[in-house]
């Protein structure tokens, strides 16, 4: 059988980060070809070539074939290439048929848009993938649900040979799973090559008919699903075991430094009480939305408890505000980089002192050269790499970027540091530049909360992990529990294995 | 010499990209001051009656007391906010000063009746858009239309006159010479907001904000605060400018300064201040004013029509605002 979509050889960098080195990538019609790896692997990248988003440095895209070059969103689209996301951006105002034919709606007379075929396209394709919805509805009197099978209809009202289902899953409830199942049968059935992408084995295992293994950027392996194991998959992955990848660490705690008792929110979380040590690195394990980021964002006063209280070095503290958190010793690394992290627009050293300006300052009035003298002492400590300091924060890499964020907080000297997501989205190099300085600052003494889904870099770096589930902690693992069938039955509201 | 490095040393990242006398050479600042001293030279070519010390004097006023507001708006903006009630305010603060004149009050009481009625308008805009959250542009076209309201319910189709004779000296005065009361005032404004925006730590607050808000406040900035303080800031600086435009006309008509917001955005802008907030500075801002005035002044020595030298301003605005785009894009 000939592939319907060819890739080979394809390369693509960014400043700091290659992203994909030559790898390659087959896809058969009537087949379903799940791609694995781990978050960095490459899997946003590829798709993103694939639809033209990005264009490659290196290699050759074949379809049919036929050597293609993708150039824009709108050549992907007319090459048949096309792409259902976890979150496709819809309009509210328009009704179901406009959304699906938006950018490429039937024309009729004198060019202009054909309402009666558009109609009647969009019941079609509705129909074609077992959707009751009214094509004349506005979207945003829909469902979620419903939302979702609009945007799939949106996907395949170009004549697509190739889907792609990139964490289709991700938001849907189990019936809403079964159904997509079921959708990706009748594609399969039409003959669609559909790449499937997705973090959860049980899934894969079940759709897919083939699979392709990327790790950091490069190509592993590829071959038929029934004629591979779970184990055979993670070990290429992986491809190495943990402990190669994460520092040594001494686990030598000390006395408690923080301690929350009973934090509550009157939504995203309840009853949160634990203690963080001198020296230690206590991880929190979850499922996205299981509260964790909530809970440390107020601790880190950007929202309010309504109940609870906290303690720094046995004294209570009140956090309503970032200021206060800062002055309490507890700082916070946010997962959201671009929009929480950095400060883009200013220069590394101004982010690098934002949170520190009373110290380079005198009367409300700062010091250049007390400002510099601090950025450089931080930003040589977490090996920035950048041209020089006056540069705009904006041009670093994604690691670069989180290292001038964590700077910025070492440079208050905190008690307790949060890592929210700490390595997400950043380049393999700095992830273990990240996690050795990590390791370096808990053996200095600091306190540091790691939240992370990563469960390998849960368990490579933490003395300590705390499970949280639908805004409480289910269970706290330590030494010998601490494993990835533990973590992620907590975390998943299953029975805690015997 | 030959010994394997285990750990390589940690780079040293330079402080400096470029020099910064090549970074000035570069800046916003030095396209302006070719373009001031270009409209000097003009001017000078096209009228006689330029280049002489009173003359000049004179058209220093053009641009004074719209300055003074601008190095606040030029703050305001920089952080992402507007202010768009500001020649409302000296509406209001000019009335405030009327009715105290009229109660028979001193030179000194006038004066703080002017400042503190910017003070109480600029904490109604900061209460609003801080204190609640509500965006700055609405917020301020409507306390636009609030506080003008107030001047002409207040006034009706009347005015006051009769300030006393000393008030006169905010306006009308010299320090030395050709050196007016008002230019001294706009020289010191202009060193003191440059200090406070390019030197404390509550400029750099300022600039923080405007690129990027939420990541300020999970930097420990209080934003809310410091947008306060700038709607407070350029509420009192209106207060200023009322001082002196009332005290420069020896009147007060509801009607008084009116459309000055838009020069003032004007002169924020042409100063090379993004209206998208984060960056600017009052260098730009100081050449922007002394432009907007001699083009004026000139235009007037042409005997050039009001509605041709708005004209110009318009063109010179997209201009100046263009030209970098167009000459990066060639």
């Amino acid at each position: 059988m000939q592939p319907v979509l060819r890739l080979r050889g394809i390369s693509k960098s960014f400043p700091g980060v290659k992203a994909l080195q030559g790898v390659q990538l087959d896809l058969y019609p009537g087949e379903v070809t799940a791609l694995i790896g781990e978050n960095g692997a490459g899997k946003s990248t590829i798709v993103k070539v694939l639809t033209g988003i990005y264009q490659p440095e290196e290699g050759t895209i074949e379809i049919d074939g036929r050597g293609v070059r993708l150039t824009s969103a709108d050549a992907a689209a007319r090459a048949g290439v096309t792409a259902i996301h976890q979150e496709t951006v819809l309009f509210d105002e328009l009704t179901v048929a406009e959304n699906i034919w938006l950018g490429h709606a039937p024309r009729g007379r004198f060019g202009l848009i054909d309402r009666r075929a558009m109609r009647e396209g969009a019941a079609r394709l509705l129909a074609g993938i077992g959707a009751q919805i009214d094509p004349g509805a506005r979207l945003g009197d829909l469902g979620i649900a419903s939302r979702h099978m609009v945007a799939i209809a949106r996907a395949l009202s170009i004549e697509a040979r190739v889907v792609i289902l990139d964490e289709p899953t991700a938001a849907l409830s189990h019936k809403e799973i079964h159904e997509l199942y079921d959708l990706v049968e009748k594609l399969k059935r039409q003959g669609k090559a559909i790449l499937f992408i997705s973090h959860k084995f049980d899934e894969i295992f079940r759709i897919a008919d083939r699979y392709t293994v990327f790790r950091d950027g490069q190509f592993v392996a590829e071959g038929r699903m029934a004629e591979v194991t779970e184990g055979a998959l993670v070990q290429m992955m992986v491809g190495r075991s943990v402990d190669q990848i994460f520092p040594a660490r001494v686990h030598n705690v000390g006395a408690p430094v923080l301690t929350v008792a009973g934090y509550s929110h009157p939504t995203e979380f309840a009853d949160i009480s634990f203690t963080l040590h001198r020296g230690e690195i206590l991880g929190f394990y979850g499922l996205v939305g299981a509260g964790r980021s909530e809970v440390m964002q107020a601790l880190f006063g950007i929202t309010t408890p309504s109940k609870g209280a906290c303690r720094v070095d046995d004294q209570v503290r009140v956090i309503r505000s970032t200021a206060e958190a800062v002055d309490a010793g507890i700082v916070y690394v946010p997962e959201d980089r671009g929009r929480q992290g950095a400060v883009k627009g200013l220069p590394i050293f101004q982010n690098v002192t934002l949170p520190s300006l009373g110290a380079v300052s005198r009367a409300g009035f700062l010091r250049m050269a007390e400002e510099l003298a601090l950025a450089r002492d931080y930003t040589r400590r977490l090996d920035l790499r950048a041209a020089a300091l006056d540069q705009d924060v904006g041009l670093l890499s994604g690691g670069n970027q989180q290292k001038v964020v964590i700077a910025k907080w070492l440079a208050t000297r905190p008690r307790v540091i949060i890592l929210d997501e700490p390595t997400k989205g950043i380049d393999i190099g700095s992830k273990a530049a990240v996690h050795a300085f990590m390791a370096e600052l808990a053996a200095e003494g600091l306190s540091i909360i790691m939240v992370s889904s990563e469960i390998p870099e849960v368990l490579g770096m933490s003395d300590r992990v705390i499970v949280m589930r639908e805004g409480r902690i289910v269970d706290e693992v330590s030494g010998e529990r601490m494993t990835p069938e533990t973590l992620v039955r907590a975390a998943a509201g299953l029975a805690v294995a015997a | 010499m030959t010994a394997p490095v285990t750990k390589p040393a940690p780079r040293i990242v330079a402080d400096r990209l470029h020099s910064p006398l090549r970074r000035a050479l570069r800046s916003w600042e030095a396209i302006l001051l070719v373009v001031a001293i270009a409209v000097f030279i003009g001017n000078t070519l096209l009228s006689p009656y330029f280049l002489n010390a009173w003359n000049l004097s004179d058209a220093t006023f053009n641009f004074t007391e719209k300055a003074m507001i601008a190095f606040a708006m030029a703050m305001l903006i920089v952080a992402g906010e507007i202010d768009l009630s500001v020649a409302s305010i000296i509406a209001l603060a000019s009335t405030a000063m009327g009715l105290a004149m009229t109660a028979g009050a001193g030179v000194p009481v006038i004066v703080l009746v002017g400042i503190g009625t910017g003070l109480i308008c600029g904490a109604v805009n900061g209460v609003l858009v801080a204190g609640l959250g509500l965006p700055s542009i609405v917020v301020t076209i409507g306390t636009m239309s609030l506080f003008r309201g107030i001047a002409f319910i207040v006034l009706g189709d009347q005015a006051f006159t009769g300030y006393p004779p000393e008030f006169a000296y905010f306006g009308q005065g010299y320090v030395w010479w050709v050196i007016s009361f008002e230019l001294v005032l706009f020289a010191a404004f202009a060193v003191i907001f440059w200090a406070v925006l390019h030197r404390s730590t509550f400029g750099r607050a300022v600039y923080a904000i405007g690129n990027n808000a939420t990541a300020a406040a999970f930097s420990g900035i209080r934003v809310q605060r410091v947008r306060f303080i700038l709607f407070l800031l350029t509420g009192v600086m209106s207060g200023v400018a009322a001082v002196c435009l009332t005290s420069r006309l020896g009147s007060t008509r509801p009607s008084i300064a009116t459309g000055w917001e838009l020069e003032v955005v004007t002169m924020v802008v042409l100063g090379g201040v993004n209206i998208l907030g984060g960056s600017g500075t009052i260098p730009g801002v100081v050449l922007a004013a002394v432009i907007m005035g001699m083009v004026t002044f000139g235009f007037g020595l042409l005997n050039v029509p009001g509605i041709v030298m708005s004209i110009f301003l318009g063109a010179l605005l997209i201009g100046v605002i263009a030209l970098p785009r167009l000459l990066r894009r060639g």
